[in-house]
């Protein structure tokens, strides 16, 4: 019972939680832009990479973590790539056999979830020092914080682009300019600049409600 | 055990290097089947596009096994050759000389007759570019077309595969009154070519559109006496 306990502490949690807040990877930390702005232009790439990139980071964690007593010193960064790499091909390689049509609309950034810096991050500042336990909540933590991030920004570009959400038509097409009606889809929206200004929109609100986070 | 010291490290780095190998290539084997079934899928889904049947991933084979009636290889000379025309590979087949390779040909049935779709295959600004080309029975008015490509500029060359670029292709004829094959011209709209012959090119990828244009001369040219011939006897 005591040990069930212990999974779940206050402190184990608060690995998990702050991520999506406090000290969240794109809005706090900065990391992982370039994807954040490349596979946001529908909900469907940002949750697939969302799921990825989360699946990538827990793993990768765990697996640092348990070899952290073993990694020699002077070769931790090439043990942290080789392991990142390894489990980036697998993604790869799953979501080619069973969502191919997604992982031909991520293409190329798939394979450069390697290069991503929340992983490399996580694991040289948390699973080399911490028990595979926590560095999976730590793990699952960023990724959820990437993630939700991703989402939110694929959110608002589906909508206000494409005039629909996950791939269903929420804006009727008899509103549109071209069949008589008063709208028109913003192509701005579609572009990577929009989604640096979602990003930067989204920043603005978490630390006007944050003051903490306000750099002095 | 002394973990900075070289022999540890060499012998970690190793036995690491060779672990994640095995890991990977087992991935690889044990995906395959699914990977290549998906690449099939998609390959029908593209013929079909060609003569204007939208299909999704899901019924695309049921719709292709109903739709193409027929599909073989012919040589250049236009006679019919042993082989599988959906298996026949255009990378391998380019490399070979004109009179080895083998022509695939797809015979489908529409709502407007039997169309005869050839898969094309050239190079475009950064990668390769291939496509299907649909005619009608008399083999020379194209009934469709579908374009696709492995990495053109996107908003530039890579508009190639969208329908604004494809549709106009139905309805061009690619004989002239002749007789002659002059395929299709690619081209600026102030470019003077006979409308029959021409669609409008990509601002901004005119590279890609160049080569589209060299794909569609050359991969025409090697089907001409098959053409030909199925012109006099339909």
């Amino acid at each position: 019972m005591s040990e069930r306990e212990a999974l779940f502490s206050k402190k184990n949690l608060k690995l998990l939680s702050d991520p999506l807040n406090s000290s969240n990877p794109i809005t706090v930390q900065v990391l992982g832009i370039c994807s954040a702005l490349a596979v946001t232009a529908q909900m469907k790439p940002a949750i697939v990479m969302a799921l990825s990139v989360t699946a990538v980071v827990a793993l990768a964690n765990v697996i640092i973590s348990l070899l952290r007593n073993t990694i020699p010193n002077r070769i931790r960064i090439i043990v942290q790539l080789v392991v990142i790499a390894a489990l980036v091909i697998l993604v790869d390689q799953v979501l080619k056999a069973y969502v191919y049509d997604v992982s031909k609309q991520l293409s190329v950034f798939v394979g450069l979830i390697i290069t991503n810096c929340i992983l490399m991050g996580r694991l040289e500042a948390f699973a080399l020092g911490n028990k595979p336990w926590q560095s999976f909540l730590d793990g699952i933590g960023n990724g959820a914080g990437y993630g939700a991030i991703l989402i939110i920004v694929g959110f608002f570009r589906e909508l206000l682009g494409s005039g629909s959400i996950y791939g269903f038509r929420v804006i009727p097409e008899s509103w549109y300019i071209t069949h008589g009606g008063f709208y028109a889809n913003n192509g701005m929206m579609i572009l990577p600049p929009m989604a640096l200004i979602t990003i930067g929109i989204i920043i603005w609100v978490q630390r006007s409600r944050n003051r903490k986070l306000i750099e002095n | 055990m002394n973990r900075n010291g070289n022999i540890y490290t060499f012998v970690y780095a190793s036995v690491m290097v060779v672990l994640v190998a095995a890991l990977l290539s087992a991935a690889s084997i044990a995906l395959q089947p699914k990977q290549k079934k998906n690449t099939e899928i998609e390959k029908k889904q593209n013929i079909l596009a060609s003569v204007h049947i939208e299909t999704t991933a899901k019924d695309a084979e049921k719709v292709y096994a109903e739709k193409v009636i027929k599909s073989y290889v012919v040589d250049m000379n236009g006679n019919e050759v042993e082989g599988d025309a959906f298996l026949v590979d255009l990378k391998t087949e380019k490399a070979k000389p004109l009179s080895e390779r083998k022509l695939p040909v797809f015979e489908c049935q529409t709502d407007e007759g039997v169309k005869y779709i050839l898969p094309l295959r050239g190079a475009g600004l950064w990668g390769p570019i291939w496509g299907y080309l649909a005619l009608n029975e008399d083999m020379n008015t194209i009934y469709g077309a579908n374009f696709a490509h492995q990495g053109e500029t996107p908003g530039l060359g890579a508009e190639i595969s969208t329908p604004i670029f494809e549709e106009p292709f139905k309805g061009k004829t690619i004989f002239d009154e002749s007789g002659k094959l002059v395929s299709i011209i690619v081209a600026k709209s102030n470019e003077k070519a006979p409308e029959q012959h021409k669609v409008d090119g990509i601002s901004g990828g005119t590279i890609t559109s160049k080569g589209l244009q060299q794909m569609l001369a050359d991969d025409l040219n090697n089907y001409q006496n098959f053409l030909n011939k199925k012109k006099m006897k339909p």
